[in-house]
């Protein structure tokens, strides 16, 4: 087998086949560079617009809080100080606290978060009839302004006129603190939280189950499968991937949970119980204006969803082949 | 050839066009500062000289923060008004105002906008933000320029306001308006409970008694309310240590003071107000915003303040001037003074200083003039008659008490209790923030725990303060 032609060579039936793949021909390489650019211009053109927005207001400030992370800044002058800022961080009180309470949120968050959507989901699935109306239904708090949700929430769990309250004494059950108890003011702000999200995820894992087909559920049938043996057999292990897809994204979000806990808590919550570590990066930032200890703690808050999105990347890559 | 030529030059023009407007938009996006060097084409050639005030020849352009909005159009008529009078004087000083919808100042766009280093030429700042503005270097040292021949009310201004914008004896900022923290109370309620509305409590025990009868009228009516989140928790301790005579950071800047018999005796009460005797509602985790919208709805009995609440929920929340009177601080040794200033950048020309200095001696710093014009203030519909800003002295303070008593808006008598009785002024400890941060954890915990334990709140809260202090 002949190698392939070095040149475009013309050809009698069409025209000039493109290129062959680099390396292998005799164009010097930065030729080849000009006539790919050449050829591309007009795309190129169209995504600067994008490339330059991301690069101003995504890339740009991950690599200066990089470098922040590693700075002060005193009376206008910006110094290197090494660690120092990491060193401020691991020393500040609220740190082991807010990275408590952000992993238990998380935790909580897959617990509830997790299983209640797949289990809504499996339910709406098993409808034959209305599960357009159903769908809309539970993905209507997602469009919801996130700040209407969880201010409905908490007039839901203000525990003087509170909605959740007055049920609670209409059934002869004890009156909660909620948001004001610090043992049970992360699961609440979990509910909210679920409440608020749970639609998208819920949407996904209907399509999952969707695309099951229906022949595994008759087989199941036929050798005696009740709904539970149906779902533990066939429904979990095929949509075992997405699970885990799913899951992965959900750890990666809840990480970085801000918006619940500073609305409905003011942020730290009754003896600090639901200080996060992003409202944490939030207050070193914009209420001590320590730029450098917030950019270090988000350098942590970084390698730790970078080890999780190397996962979930995995896990696609998986799931494509 | 001619269609090869056509394709190209399409191309070309497409390129061009997208690029143009991506850099157009970027450009909209970023934020602008008049510049550090004056560079905006205006004239300068006044002297520079700074004990020289501004000749009226200097032709200035100044921008300014803190214009009112257009929501606030009698206010935003006044500035007119006083930006034309002003260049009666300086027909060449162009005042460029920029209005924020809102609050003008909100700590996380005052932060970025420092770091960014794009606040106006005057820009508008707290007392307590000079250490974070000069940690980032933004303001000039304005000392030189600020004398009797420029601000010619200079020696009738409170030494302890102009000290607040002192650093190392140079000057950073000219006041605006200050205040110092007393007890708001609402009148109705106290007359529903069978209390005084002219005599409000003066001690702590007659805070927690008052609060008792107040919560008594039910209805889920409060008798004393106080945050404990979003660090404002920690700014009320302190101002309730302070009334004791107590602190919350020692001397030296480097201990927490506050785990101590007075701090118990803060806590105590607080808890036992909460609990014990249930005056102060159930709902707690409150911050700044959340007891003006209960007194103004005759929810809630007092509140630590300033005067300048009176205002907000007046003229926010649609409450009305009568049902609100002030006393001094429940026991009086000292009270959180504080206030705000406006600051001018580090780096514009001397002679933009001088037209700074000029404009903020007009606007804020003239008995009769500026906002202190209280027969236009009146005219204009707007309150006359708070108790704030309140930093004249001598003859200056006896010429303006009587101009806003005579053009009151407002039952004046209602305040006479604060104004008859005032308490030293006491500022925010050193790492203010950072320490009402962890102080905020003792407010929430002994607010939401009926069973906190106060040692525990306090030595922990102390450990922590201690390791913030140590580590700065």
């Amino acid at each position: 087998m002949s190698a392939p032609s070095m040149t475009p060579t013309p050809s009698k039936a069409g025209p000039p086949r493109p290129s062959p793949p680099s390396g292998a021909g005799s164009v010097p390489p930065a030729g080849r560079f000009a006539r790919n650019l050449k050829r591309n211009l007009t795309a190129h053109g169209f995504l600067i617009g994008a490339v330059l927005c991301f690069g101003v207001f995504s890339w740009y400030p991950m690599v200066r809080e990089f470098f922040l992370a590693f700075q002060k800044t005193e009376n206008g002058r910006t110094d290197w100080v090494g660690f120092d800022n990491l060193v401020t961080v691991f020393n500040d009180p609220a740190f082991w606290q807010a990275w408590g309470n952000t992993g238990l949120f998380t935790l909580l968050a897959l617990v509830l978060g997790f299983a209640v959507p797949f289990l809504v989901a499996v339910v709406i699935n098993e409808f034959r009839h209305g599960q357009g109306y159903l769908r809309l239904l539970v993905y209507l708090p997602v469009m919801l302004p996130p700040v209407a949700s969880v201010l409905l929430f908490k007039y839901l769990y203000d525990p003087g006129y509170g909605l959740l309250n007055e049920l609670f004494t209409s059934i002869g059950l004890p009156e909660q603190q909620w948001l004001q108890d610090p043992d049970i003011s992360m699961l609440a702000v979990v509910i909210a939280s679920t409440w608020m999200n749970m639609g998208g995820a819920t949407l996904i894992y209907l399509a999952a189950l969707q695309s099951i087909p229906g022949e595994l559920y008759e087989a199941a049938e036929l050798d005696g499968a009740g709904l539970l043996r149906k779902i533990w057999h066939v429904t979990i292990p095929q949509t075992r991937l997405i699970l885990s897809l799913m899951a992965l994204m959900q750890v990666i979000a809840t990480m970085q949970v801000f918006v619940e806990p500073f609305l409905l808590t003011g942020g730290a919550g009754p003896e600090g119980s639901t200080t996060t570590v992003v409202h944490l990066i939030y207050q070193y930032a914009f209420n001590f204006n320590d730029y450098g200890a917030a950019a270090a703690l988000g350098l942590l808050l970084l390698v730790l969803l970078a080890g999780f999105s190397a996962v979930y990347v995995k896990l696609s890559r998986a799931e494509d082949e | 050839m001619r269609s090869a030529r056509f394709r190209r030059s399409r191309r070309a023009a497409a390129i061009t066009l997208v690029s143009a407007l991506s850099l157009t938009a970027l450009a909209a996006c970023g934020t602008s500062s008049s510049g550090d060097d004056g560079g905006d084409g205006a004239q300068q050639n006044g002297s520079s000289d700074p004990t020289i005030p501004l000749d009226p020849k200097t032709k200035v352009t100044l921008t300014i923060d803190c214009m009112p909005p257009a929501a606030k159009a009698a206010e935003l008529k006044e500035w007119k008004e006083d930006v034309a009078e002003f260049n009666k004087t300086y027909p060449n000083v162009t005042i460029e105002g920029r209005s924020t919808p809102g609050q003008c100042l909100e700590p996380p766009r005052f932060t970025a906008m420092l770091k960014a280093k794009s606040q106006p030429d005057v820009f508008y700042t707290y007392f307590t933000d000079l250490p974070q503005v000069l940690a980032e270097d933004g303001a000039a040292d304005i000392s030189a320029y600020v004398s009797p021949k420029t601000v010619p009310l200079l020696k009738d201004i409170d030494p302890n306001v102009l000290d607040s914008l002192r650093h190392q004896g140079n000057l950073y900022g000219l006041p605006t308006s200050n205040y110092t923290m007393g007890l708001l109370i609402n009148r109705k309620l106290f007359k529903d409970a069978g209390l005084n509305p002219d005599a409000p409590p003066r001690t702590w025990d007659e805070v927690r008694a008052a609060a008792k009868k107040i919560a008594a009228l039910g209805d889920g009516i409060a008798g004393f309310g106080e945050y404990s989140a979003g660090n404002t928790g920690g700014w009320h301790f302190t101002a309730q240590m302070y009334s004791l005579g107590g602190d919350v950071v020692d001397a030296s800047g480097t201990k927490a003071a506050f785990n101590n018999e007075l701090g118990k005796q803060v806590a105590r009460n607080l808890h036992a107000m909460r609990w014990e005797d249930d005056s102060m509602g159930k709902t707690q985790l409150l911050k700044w915003g959340d007891l003006q919208k209960q007194i103004a709805t005759d929810k809630l009995g007092m509140f630590l303040a300033a005067p300048d609440d009176i205002a907000y929920m007046v003229q926010q929340l649609g409450a009305k001037y009568e049902n609100f009177g002030m006393g001094p601080i429940p026991g009086g040794k000292n009270t959180l003074a504080g206030g705000n200033n406006y600051m001018v950048k580090k780096g514009i020309s001397p002679d933009k200083i001088k037209a700074a200095v000029a404009w903020l001696n007009f606007k804020n710093l003239t008995v009769g003039k500026g906002q202190f014009d209280w027969a236009r203030t009146k005219a204009d519909g707007l309150p006359v008659g708070i108790p704030q800003p309140n930093f004249w002295l001598n003859g200056s303070k006896t010429k303006d008490d009587a101009a806003r008593v005579e053009h009151a808006t407002m039952p004046v008598e209602n305040f006479k209790a604060f104004m008859d009785n005032p308490v030293a002024g006491k500022a925010e400890p050193p790492k203010a923030q950072e320490v009402y941060k962890i102080l905020d954890n003792v407010m929430s915990g002994l607010l939401t725990n009926k069973d906190a334990d106060v040692d525990k709140l306090l030595s922990t809260a102390e450990a922590q303060v201690n390791q913030i202090l140590a580590h700065q």
